[in-house]
């Protein structure tokens, strides 16, 4: 190797300019993260996996009457769900802080909870998104009618992002933790249970035949709280955990 | 060295504008647990200067550049740039600052051209990923992904993304590991050429810089 040293060329932006525009910049933490969460697809599958496993293990040790799996449908789907969440968590922030990454992006001039926001939509397409997927499908072993399975589809749709974003507010506290797999499940899933109850009541109420879209509606808010506060209590988590 | 426009702060116009261009560190103190990293301590950086921390193994050289780029708090002092504070120049885009730490900040799962890419783009600065990667002996493996090098060529990846960052501000933690002859020749190569051009560097190392006849300030830690 020579050692000519390429010339660097000082041509800058205006000061106080910054160079990317914020949708740039979530694409491109997006589009990054996607594809090395897709690369470590043994590590993307997993909750994907766990949730169809518990999902098809509840009607094997109950009875299987009709009756009975329709009432249980909606809860078991959820707590899958939310199960689901909690087990790919601790994937979410880990990897870029034991590899220097996270550094880095703390010393970026841009905001921090936009990138933490980035990063969890990227986690949720690889995570959540096949969940809300298999959903529908597997609730056809609990014999659920099709009016209860696009309920079920569309508050899975409205609560796993929500559950996603308030879990990275415990994986970013817990990031440079050692083993906090338990702990980080302790301190979300408090958080995570209104989401739990809106959405199985919801499919409940398709299930009765009423009209599900009080639930729903509340789903959506909570969804909207979650995306403008959870990036940001994130954030600051996360300056703490890697200092 | 790029200085900007609203330096007004200061009250220093005109020719007196590169004596302010100052990177200081004040007062810093830091303890890690119950043991004392450093206490008061304080530097001076000027632009084409560069600032080698010296010491033992767990003398705090790394804790200091970390303590620098603003990733750790001291307990007590303060670094700036221009009279304020440095954080907010960085976030104000008004300095550019690039860090290498133990961690290499590489995705293993990602090729080497993705990795700088990325960065790259962060910085705004696209086009030069090919030059540098030819430049620092990584064209042959740049579609190769980053967990098939070996840890030299780690090392000269994280260079070459310290020479796409385009910063004003190198802080390298021992960039000498791992990296065979060559890789040593370009790497003091480019940190002169780097404060040639104006540019600052603090760089912890172990084993000796030739640095040529650049401005080199010497800090040793672990010794008071």
């Amino acid at each position: 190797m020579g050692v000519n040293v390429p010339s660097q060329a000082k041509v800058r932006t205006p000061a106080g300019a910054q160079d990317l525009g914020l949708a740039e910049l979530f694409w491109l933490i997006f589009e990054r993260d996607l594809r090395v969460g897709l690369r470590r697809w043994t590590d993307a599958s997993n909750s994907a996996l766990f949730f169809v496993l518990v999902v098809t293990l509840f009607p094997l040790a109950l009875s299987p009457k009709a009756e009975m799996l329709q009432t249980v449908a909606p809860g078991v789907l959820w707590i899958a769900a939310l199960l689901a969440t909690l087990l790919s968590l601790h994937l979410l922030f880990r990897a870029d802080l034991e590899d220097g990454t996270l550094e880095q992006l703390l010393l970026m001039p841009y905001p921090l909870g936009w990138m933490v926001l980035a990063k969890v939509v990227a986690h949720w397409t690889i995570t959540g998104i096949p969940v809300v997927i298999m959903a529908p499908v597997l609730a056809i072993t609990y014999q659920l009618p099709a009016s209860a399975m696009g309920v079920l589809t569309l508050s899975l749709l409205l609560g796993t992002p929500t559950l996603s974003l308030l879990g990275a507010i415990g994986a970013a506290l817990t990031a440079g933790l050692r083993g906090a797999g338990v702990l980080l499940a302790f301190i979300v899933a408090p958080l995570m249970v209104p989401v739990l109850i809106l959405g199985a009541k919801a499919t409940d109420l398709a299930l009765a035949g009423e009209d599900p879209t009080g639930p729903l509606y509340l789903l959506a808010a909570l969804l909207f709280l979650a995306l403008s506060v959870a990036p940001i209590a994130a954030a600051g988590a996360l300056r703490v955990s890697a200092d | 060295m790029k200085v900007s426009k609203d330096y007004g702060l200061l009250g220093v116009h005109g020719p007196g504008l590169l004596e302010i261009s100052v990177l200081t560190g004040a007062g810093l103190t830091l303890w890690r647990g119950t043991t004392r990293l450093f206490e008061s301590l304080s530097f001076t950086l000027v632009p084409a200067a560069a600032l080698l921390i010296e010491g033992p193994n767990g003398a705090g050289k790394t804790t200091l550049l970390r303590v620098i780029a603003g990733l750790t708090m001291p307990e007590s002092g303060s670094v700036a740039w221009q009279g304020l504070p440095l954080r907010e120049q960085l976030n104000a885009a008004r300095l550019r600052l690039v860090f290498t730490g133990h961690a290499l900040a590489l995705k293993t799962e990602l090729s080497t051209r993705e990795n700088l890419q990325f960065f790259a783009r962060l910085a705004g600065l696209e086009g030069r990923v090919d030059e540098i990667l030819e430049a620092t002996g990584l064209g042959a493996c740049a579609e190769l992904e980053v967990r098939l090098l070996s840890a030299g060529q780690r090392r000269r990846a994280a260079l070459a993304r310290v020479l796409l960052s385009d910063a004003d501000l190198w802080l390298l933690d021992e960039p000498q590991t791992n990296l065979d002859a060559d890789g040593r020749q370009f790497l003091e190569e480019a940190i002169r050429s780097h404060l040639r051009r104006g540019g600052m560097a603090a760089i912890a190392a172990h084993q000796p810089l030739a640095l040529g006849n650049a401005d080199v300030g010497h800090l040793v830690l672990g010794d008071a």
